[in-house]
């Protein structure tokens, strides 16, 4: 099995996860609904998580995807503790569009 | 072009387009749904580098536990109606700006740092089957995988907190 970055290219791996990342930020900024913006920063985390398989790949070294597997672990109990926060936020204001939360502005 | 390269070239069409749909369409289930197949294409990604457990754990984890998650609180809080107001335009334009200016910085950082790429080698011994992966992570990351487990019950207890009803005063 040779190696698969011969016929790709770490190089189109990084432009991928570097707009792939992008993206995620250009959601957070652009979107107002909580959930979306939740979803953006999925969007990121996997960025980054398919860039460390790359490099692990490059390197012939498996440290990069033991990595991937804790941060895949952090990702999901940061999305369990975060919708159960949006949905209390729901419960209380009645809506969960990022703008209308501003009630610490004092 | 090797049939690889246009493999990933198909892949990564559909992630981006896919990335760029969660978040341009309207209804959040529709979101929900393209993440979806973004996360596929990302574990087809990993199957692509011959990562198989990872890609398998991928699926798993994103589409199966995270989405399923995702689509819940969605109905739970009965969102599927199109009733979202936009930004500003002004903050729009500016998400835009950004969006094009972190691309351009960072991919230009890369273009003109002339990283060295050596040669891609083959070791040729297998380091990212199961029976691998479990030996590093057991032996080497013994300890931070026991921190993992006390996150998830940590977050699990917190989430069951945060989502009971509170009792009324009285």
């Amino acid at each position: 099995m040779n190696n698969i970055l011969n016929q790709i290219g770490i190089e189109n791996y990084i432009f991928l996860c570097v707009i792939l990342f992008c993206i995620g930020v250009f959601g957070v900024l652009y979107r107002r609904n909580a959930i979306i913006v939740f979803m953006s920063i999925e969007i990121m985390l996997n960025a980054v998580n398919l860039l460390f398989v790359a490099f692990s790949t490059y390197h012939q070294d498996a440290q990069g995807q033991i990595f991937v597997f804790f941060s895949m672990a952090v990702a999901a109990a940061e999305v369990a503790v975060g919708l159960a926060i949006l949905v209390s936020i729901f419960r209380n204001s009645g809506t969960i569009d990022v703008a209308n939360l501003k009630n610490l502005k004092g | 072009m090797s049939i690889v390269l246009i493999l990933f070239c198909v892949l990564s069409a559909v992630t981006l387009a896919t990335a760029f749909l969660t978040i341009f369409s309207k209804n959040p289930i529709h979101s929900a749904i393209y993440l979806v197949i973004c996360f596929f294409s990302i574990a087809g990604h990993y199957l692509l580098m011959n990562s198989q457990f990872l890609a398998i754990v991928h699926v798993i984890v994103y589409s199966g536990a995270i989405m399923i998650l995702f689509l819940f609180t969605i109905m739970l809080m009965n969102l599927n109606k199109e009733n979202e107001v936009h930004k500003p335009r002004i903050t729009r334009l500016g998400a835009i700006v950004s969006f094009c200016l972190i691309c351009f910085v960072l991919i230009l950082i890369f273009i003109n740092s002339n990283p060295i790429v050596g040669e891609y080698i083959t070791t040729g011994e297998d380091f990212q089957s199961i029976k691998v992966l479990g030996k590093v992570l057991l032996n080497e990351y013994m300890v931070p995988f026991e921190y993992a487990s006390i996150l998830l019950l940590v977050a699990m207890i917190g989430t069951v907190l945060l989502s009971k009803k509170e009792k009324l005063e009285k």
